[in-house]
């Protein structure tokens, strides 16, 4: 063991200093599609036809006039729309900070929202918060992400966040998946079992609106019509960066960074 | 692939045959070439042979079990039973499998007139597991959300003491219904799709679908694309190991061990983004090629060595620290003849002494002009299976630094569009073993079935073996030391 200890002393302290300056450890990564609707050549549907969960859709407004909508929430950053688009009116980008309060601000140039009221409740857990996992039927990506949580570069106890086994002593309801059929009964159970106040968040594309596995006879489509949602983290799967954003932006500890299904840097 | 017809009487003895001649059953699945036309499949690899040979079997009602000789088929009769409802007789295990007791789809839901997007009712009730009268064995189930974070499953110990006498693990809660989702999908969409049946197998998945549709449509992909494809594959099964260690340390305890296994995977993936813009390597793929071509730069293989050495260091601390061995080994014995006859596959099996493994036997990608070393050990135990596994890491990156040498420019990409009428199989040694994807198309070029077949799959029906009969104790070091995932399994 003392060689261990020695090993781990020589490697030095891996955790990164971000968000407080540091590196996010997101070098390279592709995040959600930029778009520009100013930009769409009239009649091209191209990014719609491709985008495999329905997230893009041309609509008319009442003067006839195409419109692009773009639901973040559905997007499971495939990048096929990016590939499609025949000019630059849907790009690439490294935006995957994509935690939010109110399901309409995942919709490009959605409804306003309004700003949920619980900010203040929430304030007796900003130095600590516990969490209970729920798996309703992940393909264990998000899981990846969420194990990555506690390896030592993002090391989330530094944030005095932490996981428990224990539904009771939880604030917050993390959830993966689109919940199947036979996910549905113990995810209730676990947040029947909360002590109030709870708050729940639906991590990953899956969890928000069923993602790639939603609506078939086995699954749901995500905690839509199961359970209220506090939190949204859309992503396929939210890197780790991702996570611990959303839960710093949930404890008033960060901004929320995107509005109107727009990213604000 | 050698497709036969096969008549439902010349089952039994055809699979005496195929075995007698040191032929294996890989998997059995279902489909309906036409309305009311049910098909059953039986895909099974041939000695010193790299085609498969698939059977085709159109039953007229039921048809015999072959579980009894060939016991790793039972899982796929009860999916099949489930899934299609077709009827094993003498399955000796005749429980729902996939389906929990208590789902009741108004039709068969693969049925190809079960609608796409209608619910099943449910109502949770129990079945399939044995009842135990002795006043002293408990009953203890775990699950399904189990402590941290963990992919949802229930485990079910009956035991006495510290003695666990019996094991039932309770799989299917993640069942998604994910092969029906591919039917009619673009070819696109369902590499999207494929991507997402197992997240930390992404790339498998969906090099074993590509596969399975280049072989349907007959495209040759360039090779500059085969090596990046093979590249990339050795790159998820590092992470995917590096993982598993730092897992496995968890569980015996080895803090520094843990966080050290867990900072290289973190690495492994931080690299993984930068090249391809994806920590699990995904939108990569697509029938015929690549989407985009890559560039490894000096970087690349800068970052690459890097990791090696700190990887072998790390290794080599592992494999002589005396606390951490002593609880893997003897632990969760598998022996070579259970190893065969359930099915176990990847790792697990080559940890038993069975030297198999699918880019060698049935090379895809670039791996026929690649050298491969594939890492056996005998013992069947916990350390075996960790010893394969460090093996294979070493062995992944100097496959990789080999492809770096050999990338020339050309071409990613040749087109591939679905055939009407089509079928293909493709296949992959994903990091926890073999992975198969049939692929069948209608007449309209569109897909008509995709079946899966994830190593998880096989080595779940394995693992309970290991622990009937074992303590409680090492349980959670056993289970870490298979490295299974709940998702590829279930899907
Ligand atoms: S990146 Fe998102 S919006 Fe674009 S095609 Fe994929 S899922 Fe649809
Ligand atoms: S959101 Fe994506 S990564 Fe997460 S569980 Fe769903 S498919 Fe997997």
């Amino acid at each position: 063991m003392p060689l261990w200890t020695l090993f781990g002393l020589l490697n030095g302290n891996a955790t990164t200093a971000w968000p407080h300056g540091g590196d996010d450890g997101q070098n390279g990564l592709l995040g959600m599609p930029r778009f520009a609707p100013e930009r769409c050549a009239a009649g091209c549907e191209e990014c719609a036809a491709v985008c495999p969960t329905a997230a893009i859709g041309v609509d008319r407004d009442r003067s006839g006039a195409e419109r692009l909508s773009v639901d973040y929430g559905r997007c499971v950053v495939c990048q096929l729309c990016v590939e499609a688009c025949p000019g630059d009116a849907a790009m690439p980008s490294h935006d995957w900070a994509f935690g939010t309060r109110d399901r309409s601000d995942l919709q490009l140039d959605g409804p306003r929202a309004e700003r949920k009221t619980q900010a203040a409740s929430r304030r007796d857990f900003r130095r600590s918060l516990h969490i209970r996992h729920i798996d309703a039927g992940s393909c264990n990506g998000c899981e990846s992400e969420l194990q990555a949580l506690n390896n030592p570069f993002y090391n989330l106890h530094r944030f005095g966040i932490f996981f428990t086994p224990s539904p009771r002593f939880a604030d917050l309801l993390l959830v993966t998946g689109p919940v199947t059929y036979a996910m549905r009964d113990p995810l209730l159970r676990a947040y029947e079992a909360m002590p109030e106040p709870r708050w729940v968040m639906a991590v990953g594309t899956c969890a928000v609106s069923g993602g790639m596995s939603g609506g078939s006879y086995a699954c749901g489509n995500g905690l839509e019509g199961v359970l209220p949602v506090d939190i949204y983290l859309p992503g396929c799967p939210p890197n780790p960066a991702a996570i611990i954003e959303a839960l710093l932006m949930f404890l008033d500890r960060a901004p929320q960074r995107v509005k109107g299904g727009r990213f604000v840097e | 692939m050698n497709v036969v017809s096969i008549k439902p009487e010349q089952l039994i003895e055809s699979t005496a045959r195929l075995i007698a001649d040191g032929g294996r059953m890989q998997m059995a699945y279902a489909w309906y070439p036409e309305p009311g036309e049910l098909e059953l499949r039986y895909v099974a690899s041939q000695a010193n042979n790299p085609e498969f040979l698939v059977w085709r079997c159109r039953p007229k009602g039921p048809v015999p079990s072959l579980t009894a000789t060939t016991p790793l088929l039972g899982w796929y009769e009860r999916e099949i039973s489930d899934l299609f409802g077709q009827q094993f007789v003498g399955q000796p295990e005749p429980y729902s499998l996939v389906l929990h007791p208590g789902a009741a789809p108004i039709l068969p839901p693969l049925d190809p007139s079960y609608p796409a997007s209608m619910p099943m009712p449910y109502v949770a009730k129990d079945g399939g597991i044995p009842d135990v009268e002795s006043p002293d064995v408990q009953r203890l189930p775990f699950g399904p959300a189990r402590a941290d974070v963990v992919e949802s499953a229930e485990l079910i110990f009956f035991y006495v003491g510290e003695r666990i006498l019996y094991f039932h693990p309770q799989l299917f809660f993640k069942h998604r219904g994910m092969e029906k989702r591919f039917e009619g999908r673009s070819l696109t969409g369902a590499v999207v799709l494929a991507e997402r049946v197992s997240g930390v197998g992404s790339f498998s998945h969906a090099l074993a679908f590509c596969q399975a549709v280049e072989q349907a449509a007959g495209c040759a992909v360039p090779r500059r694309a085969q090596l990046l494809r093979t590249l990339l594959a050795e790159l998820e099964r590092l992470y995917n190991h590096l993982h598993y260690l730092g897992h496995l340390a968890h569980t015996t305890t080895l803090k520094v061990g843990e966080a050290d296994g867990k900072l290289l995977e973190e690495r492994a993936k931080q690299i993984n983004a930068r090249l391809t813009g994806s920590r699990f390597l995904r939108s990569l793929l697509v029938p015929g090629g690549l989407r985009r071509d890559l560039d490894p730069q000096l970087w690349f293989g800068e970052a690459l060595e890097e990791l090696r050495k700190d990887a072998a260091t790390y290794t080599a601390m592992l494999e002589s620290t005396n606390s951490h061995l002593d609880r893997l080994l003897t632990t969760g014995v598998l022996n070579e003849k259970v190893a065969l006859d359930q099915g176990a596959t990847g790792p697990i099996e080559r940890a038993s002494g069975l030297d198999r493994d699918l880019r060698r036997d049935h090379p895809y990608g670039a791996y026929a002009e690649l050298p491969l070393a594939v890492p056996i050990e005998t013992s069947g135990d916990a350390h075996a299976r960790s010893q394969v596994r460090i093996a294979e890491i070493e062995a992944s990156i100097a496959l990789i630094e080999r492809i770096l040498l050999l990338l020339t420019d050309g071409p990613v990409y040749v087109e591939c569009v679905g055939v009407p009428n089509s079928e293909g199989l493709g296949w992959a040694e994903s990091p926890r073993g073999s992975l198969f994807y049939a692929v069948h198309f209608d007449a309209a070029g569109k897909i008509a079935r995709v079946k899966i077949k994830s190593p998880s799959f096989s080595n779940w029906r394995v693992f309970p073996f290991t622990v009937h009969d074992s303590n409680m104790m090492d349980y959670a070091i056993n289970e870490a030391s298979f490295g299974l995932t709940v998702a590829g399994c279930d899907r």
